[in-house]
């Protein structure tokens, strides 16, 4: 039950972890874990109960590892974040450049980038999502579109600066 | 609606998660402004941006290896005995061994096995798929998705079914290799229990569903149709996994 979805718990982990060897940390610990208590599984989605024990793991690691990681606790109210999504001239329709977005990903602080990558590569639901990161359902519909208007200004800056070089 | 009740509607209109109500009126009003449509359209594209494979980090091979070296037991190897040592699995064969007890001891006399040996391998099959090295090669609810995955795979095209309705919902399938050939085995689940059903072009005549012995506290039934054999082996009790085959068996199959 472990192994079909190892892929997904190194794709999140390293995301969150930010570089491979961090990640394959955090993964192999989770997914010794989960073996581990696999008795305890009652649920149905194999996949969403190991990434929420990668979730965990990797957040206990950060206390541990980078106890001075600021993006720790963002203020989900008052952080406001320009809307560039309406303006008047069309955003970039194809981001084909992955390490821009790989960078502009990497960004963001780490409750969004868990978010981005739960609802954009897993394909979880917001209910799935609030459940997995174990936050009220508004919170991830907030903070999903907080991390789109971010990912958007920084694509559409990288953009435009590419236009003119 | 105003653009100012449409814009934080437009995240779950494109995420599919916006109630039909709202969606009518969303797409009025989307129909009369440029912004919000733009608005939509760039959401869009940055979804599509976000989904692409070259984002998307696989497990490297060393992990994958570390991991199953350090699983409790080395992947390839097939269990001749029950793995007692692992808390989760004890739990589950205690329990399938109560229900073994009582069946030995409520049946007057067990019927004969049509193939122990067989029976083994299935158990076996069964056993591995558990061991967390290899329960799923396709993992997907829908028939539609698991049926297609086998062709040219197998050299038959397996009955898939999904009997969610039944509560026995199909989780996926992967190839296994039983009794000297590629076979089909389809994973269903009931509440925590796995069904794994073993299907391959069956070479003798078509018979009735039968429990076999149980095997290590693993419940078996067998039977054939005029095309296939099947082995449905799960820490089930008897009659729920009787249950799930006659249902199976009832069930609509799938045009290949």
């Amino acid at each position: 039950m472990v192994m079909p979805h190892l892929d997904a718990a190194y794709n999140l982990a390293r995301w969150l972890a930010g570089n491979d060897h961090d990640a394959q940390d955090v993964a192999q610990e989770a997914s010794l874990r989960a073996f581990k208590f696999f008795g305890s599984f009652r649920g149905e989605n194999a996949r969403a109960w190991l990434l929420s024990i990668v979730r965990n793991t990797f957040y206990t690691w950060l206390r541990k590892n980078r106890p001075l990681d600021k993006s720790l606790d963002i203020n989900d109210e008052t952080t406001e974040i320009e809307d560039v999504s309406a303006n008047a001239e069309e955003v970039n329709p194809h981001f084909a450049d992955a390490d821009a977005v790989r960078r502009a990903i990497a960004e963001l602080p780490v409750e969004f980038r868990e978010i981005v990558v739960l609802r954009e590569m897993e394909g979880f639901s917001y209910r799935e999502i609030a459940e997995l990161a174990e936050v009220p359902i508004g919170t991830v519909m907030s903070r999903l579109a907080r991390a789109r208007k971010l990912l958007q200004k920084r694509l559409t800056a990288e953009f435009n600066q590419g236009d003119e070089r | 609606m105003n653009c100012q009740q449409a814009k934080p509607l437009i995240d779950p209109y494109a995420d599919g998660e916006l109630e039909a109500s709202a969606i009518l009126e969303l797409e009025q009003h989307l129909q009369s402004c440029p912004a919000c449509t733009l608005a939509l359209r760039n959401l869009q594209s940055l979804k599509k941006t976000l989904k692409q494979d070259a984002l998307y980090f696989t497990a490297p091979a060393e992990l994958r290896q570390r991991i199953k070296s350090e699983l409790p037991s080395p992947a390839k190897t097939v269990p001749r005995r029950p793995v007692w040592s692992w808390n989760w699995l004890t739990t589950a064969m205690s329990s399938a061994f109560a229900v073994c007890l009582a069946l030995l001891l409520t049946m007057t006399l067990s019927r004969p096995s049509a193939d122990q040996s067989l029976a083994h391998e299935v158990v076996s099959g069964h056993i591995r798929s558990l061991m967390g090295s290899h329960a799923l090669d396709v993992v997907s609810t829908d028939q539609h998705t698991v049926k297609p995955w086998f062709n040219g795979k197998l050299d038959f095209s397996p009955p898939v079914k999904d009997l969610v309705s039944q509560e026995f919902p199909l989780i996926g399938g992967r190839l296994d290799y039983i009794s000297g050939r590629n076979v089909a085995a389809l994973v269903f689940q009931r509440h925590k229990h796995v069904i794994n059903l073993f299907i391959w072009p069956a070479k003798e005549r078509a018979s009735k569903p039968a429990s076999i012995t149980p095997i290590q506290g693993y419940n078996l039934i067998h039977w054939s149709d005029a095309q296939m054999t099947f082995w449905a082996v799960s820490d089930l009790n008897e009659s729920e996994l009787m249950q799930f085959v006659q249902d199976f068996a009832a069930g609509e199959t799938m045009n290949p």
